[in-house]
């Protein structure tokens, strides 16, 4: 593990969990891999710079949630996870084995810091509205940041969940989209138009910003928007990004649900994100 | 030429929506919303929650008493469902209500997956269940239980009437975990208060004695039960009655214990579909344990239901005090 000092420490964090996901992918020889790259610096940005969270104390009441509702991106949250100190790093070589706390789809019995059991795509965005309420309900000032796929806007459940939280103004509920454009059958936007996003959104009554999810500058500055805007609300980032971000070869690879990773592929990889830290640290 | 033609009254379906009580049965007002305010002093965590059927649920009555602690989801169950799941993952209790069919059909993946496989401290408290409603089949729930049965822990309570739903909204808030109770609504039917009973979580009751028949009975089949061992008792034919409120986890004990004295007709009745519900569930249970009386099932049958009349269509599908009386004396 390289670090440097004189590079944005996000890009650092982004870098790590990055390493991480691909460490879990080579021991599975499979995984969502793609979607982990793309959204690592969103994740950076969450758990790096805007969660308010005790990594020693997952439980913590006054904790923000960050809810993962796309559960199949479990290897990008259990990266960043490791990162933020709540899961040991010598964990991730048991990713996805028998017992292990990391199955391949993110459950909140298993694993410290999953706040829910995601997965069955569409519900994490109307919990995250009864977990904002309930929080409201006791005055506690934690946020709640809700992360989903574009592929989840095809979800019925996820528009009530909007109308609902513009309803009750729920000022504390941030929600997440990473938008890629790949869900399991194809693009997104062909297997069911979503555009134009920011509209609906804004339509359904939440503050709408829409950002490049790779730009780690950009990504920050919405965070922080989201965050501290006065007016009483839900917001929503919405994230476009580069399906395999920080490997060329991933990034250049025919897209899929799944993006294919040869055996010997993993290490060239990670080889390539060392280097690229590395001559972006001497920069 | 004369002719006259025989007059029937008249039976409407509306008149039978706001409350399953027969003619100048007792009743009482809303018992679960009223219960609910009472739970409510001692329960700071309990929160009310409904898809826009408060006021048919008995909610509202709660949502009065308590405007701050009630949440109004609008028309959208999945929302109602994930959202009190969300809510409980805070450490609030909440009450969430609706009809049992769009509770249990409409948002199932929603109590499976958020509240049930987290084990969350959850209530649905759904109205309307089996045939209770003239409207047809997009209002009667005549699955719920099956579909309710197949979630693991996931308690299931089907109370009789207003007395067993005053005891049952306490003893759910003290069960730590998912509870899925039917409901009763407006003016409920006061039976219970006439027998020696308290609803007790787990257990079943043996509300009467009787030599030749057993009589397995929940919800308001137990009302109905209790009616037919009057109407057979003129005929000489002594029914037991075992009241069932609490479908899952089943008193396996006391069901086995009573269905295991000698030369007793067993009959499991329930207002459910045949499939899946407490008869089937009886009859598992005494197969596995080698327990083999004579078994009959009085339950509503594996089909699209039609819209009428309450009085008219429980006696088409069997459920009525008549029909089964004498549909057991058939089976005698």
């Amino acid at each position: 593990m390289h670090t440097a000092s004189n590079l944005n420490p996000l890009a650092e964090h982004a870098y790590h969990i990055r390493r991480y996901a691909l460490q879990m992918g080579e021991i599975q020889g499979q995984g969502y891999i793609g979607q982990a790259l793309g959204y690592a610096d969103v994740l950076a940005t969450a758990y790096c710079h805007a969660m308010q969270f005790k990594a020693a104390d997952p439980d913590w009441q006054q904790r923000d949630r960050f809810l993962l509702s796309h559960g199949h991106y479990a290897i990008a949250h259990y990266a960043a996870l490791i990162e933020a100190g709540i899961i040991p790093a010598e964990e991730l070589e048991t990713y996805g084995c028998d017992d292990s706390r990391l199955p391949m789809s993110g459950m909140a019995a298993y694993t410290p810091g999953m706040e829910i059991s995601g997965g069955s795509l569409g519900q994490g965005l109307a919990i995250g509205v009864g977990i904002a309420l309930g929080l409201r309900h006791q005055n506690n000032p934690a946020f709640v940041y809700n992360s989903m796929s574009d592929g989840e806007l095809d979800e019925g459940a996820t528009w009530e969940a909007a109308m609902s939280a513009a309803h009750y103004s729920l000022s504390n509920l941030i929600c997440l989209v990473d938008i890629n454009n790949q869900q399991a059958d194809g693009h997104s936007s062909k297997i069911l138009s979503f555009e134009p996003l920011a509209d609906k959104w804004q339509a359904f009554g939440w503050h709408v910003q829409r950002v490049n999810g790779n730009d780690l500058a950009a990504v920050k500055q919405a965070f922080d928007t989201a965050r501290h805007l006065e007016a009483a609300q839900p917001r929503v980032i919405l994230c476009d990004t580069l399906m395999g971000k920080g490997v060329p070869f991933l990034e250049q690879r025919d897209k899929n649900h799944f993006i294919r990773v040869d055996a010997a592929e993993w290490q060239q990889a990670i080889a390539i994100l060392d280097a690229a830290f590395n001559s972006g640290a001497q920069a | 030429m004369n002719v006259t033609v025989e007059k029937k009254p008249r039976l409407t379906t509306s008149a039978m929506i706001a409350s399953i009580a027969a003619e100048g049965q007792r009743v009482k007002a809303a018992p679960f919303g009223h219960a609910l305010v009472e739970l409510a002093k001692e329960r700071p965590d309990l929160v009310g929650m409904s898809a826009d059927l408060s006021k048919y649920t008995d909610l509202h009555i709660f949502a009065q008493a308590h405007p701050e602690r009630f949440y109004q989801m609008g028309m959208a169950e999945q929302l109602l469902l994930a959202a009190a799941g969300g809510m409980a993952k805070t450490g609030l209790m909440p009450f969430a209500t609706s009809y049992a069919v769009f509770a249990t059909r409409r948002a199932y993946d929603f109590i499976h997956q958020v509240i049930c496989e987290e084990d969350l401290n959850v209530k649905i408290c759904a109205a309307l269940p089996g045939l209770t409603t003239g409207y047809g089949p997009s209002h009667q729930a005549t699955e719920d239980i099956a579909m309710m049965r197949g979630i693991p822990g996931l308690t299931i309570v089907d109370p009789c009437d207003a007395l067993d739903i005053e005891q049952a909204v306490p003893a759910i808030a003290a069960h730590q975990g998912p509870v899925y109770m039917r409901l009763l609504r407006g003016n409920v039917p006061l039976v219970l208060d006439e027998y020696d009973y308290q609803f007790e979580l787990g257990k079943a009751k043996r509300l009467r004695d009787g030599k030749d028949v057993l009589i397995i009975a929940s919800g308001i089949m137990t009302m109905r039960a209790l009616e037919t061992s009057d109407a057979l008792a003129k005929d000489q034919v002594e029914v037991a009655v075992l009241h069932v409120p609490t479908i899952k986890p089943l008193d396996e004990t006391t069901i086995l214990q009573e269905a295991s004295k000698s030369g007793r007709l067993v009959i499991v009745a329930e207002n459910h579909s045949v499939i899946g519900g407490l008869g089937e569930a009886v009859a598992s249970l005494l197969l596995r344990s080698s327990v083999t009386p004579a078994f009959r099932q009085i339950a509503l049958p594996d089909a699209f239901l039609d819209a009428g009349a309450l009085p008219t269509l429980h006696d088409r599908y069997g459920i009525s005090t008549s029909v089964m009386a004498s549909k057991i004396k058939s089976w005698l």
